[in-house]
């Protein structure tokens, strides 16, 4: 994964352990000795681990009903691929949560990325679009307040004004056109991480721009000042 | 649902969160915690800040954290 740049908190609190009982401690530090171990004792916790992957990716699978015959294909290669990253990763394991939900997350990940991706596959993403901005003024603008508008008008013009193509690309297809992040990566040949923090970008410059307008913008609404 | 919330909802998307939030890389790495932190009615916000900011800019991060509550609330249900 390429090194996140993005501007993050500095303070996190530690540890939580406190939430974990002695047991899921134990049981945790059991499931990392087996796979650290060698010969059958190994063989069988990663048979156990590959069925606990499986059955985290069959329910993620089973929550997708636009996923139809190829279900229980997509979970048994989402088991496989969250079984290497787990196996990988096991250096990683802070024990700040249960083993056996850090590793239950692997397998949500590549289910879900794969469920993703296969509801739009052989759909077409829109990689040059100029009708995001024209979709503000349609979806929104028509029966909102004045300042709402004029905030609107303003955003639109930015979005055409103030960002690379690249992120106006980014910003229309992930927020206006609810193109899933993933299925973006894929076709843009990137990952998550770094078109989330093109996205991030986007919208600071957005915000900045607004706000040098004289747009109040915060979390939960804005005045024009 | 108004017109006017119609119209902050997208711009609310467009803009996302103003805070200060982790990267997706971070995100993941604290999914099991925040996850097991709020499962546990613990601040999960406190313990990892940067993380609801996240989640609420990320639609994919957020999908994924609420398949991991879905998963471990099923296994908590008795049978």
């Amino acid at each position: 994964m390429p090194l996140a740049t993005m501007e993050t908190p500095t303070e996190t609190p530690r540890p939580c352990r406190a939430v974990l009982s002695h047991a899921a401690v134990a049981e945790s530090r059991r499931w990392l000795d087996r796979l650290s171990s060698t010969g059958s004792e190994r063989e069988r916790a990663v048979a156990e681990l590959r069925t606990l992957l499986l059955r985290a990716a069959r329910f993620e699978l089973a929550r997708r009903p636009e996923i139809g015959a190829e279900r229980e294909d997509l979970a048994q290669q989402s088991a496989n691929d969250a079984l290497l990253a787990v196996l990988g990763k096991l250096g990683e394991f802070r024990g700040e949560s249960r083993f056996t939900t850090w590793a239950y997350k692997f397998a949500l990940l590549e289910a879900g990325v794969k469920a993703r991706r296969r509801a739009w596959h052989g759909r077409e993403v829109p990689l040059e679009d100029t009708t995001g901005p024209l979709l503000i003024d349609a979806r929104a603008s028509a029966h909102a307040p004045a300042e709402t508008t004029d905030l609107l008008a303003a955003l639109r013009d930015e979005i055409n004004g103030c960002l690379s193509e690249r992120q106006r690309v980014v910003l229309i297809a992930v927020t206006l056109n609810d193109v899933p992040i993933d299925v973006l990566s894929e076709r843009l040949g990137s990952t998550r991480g770094a078109l989330y923090k093109t996205l991030h970008d986007a919208r600071r410059k957005l915000r900045a721009a607004l706000a040098e307008r004289g747009f109040e913008l915060d979390l939960n609404g804005w005045e024009e000042s | 649902m108004t017109k006017r919330g119609e119209a902050e909802r997208l711009i609310s998307r467009v803009l996302g969160p103003a805070g200060r939030e982790l990267t997706c890389e971070q995100c993941f790495a604290e999914l099991d915690r925040y996850a097991e932190l709020s499962l546990a009615g613990a601040d999960a916000d406190r313990q990892v800040p940067g993380m609801r900011a996240h989640l609420e800019g990320c639609p994919a991060c957020a999908e994924d954290l609420g398949s991991l509550l879905a998963l471990l609330n099923e296994q908590q249900q008795p049978g």
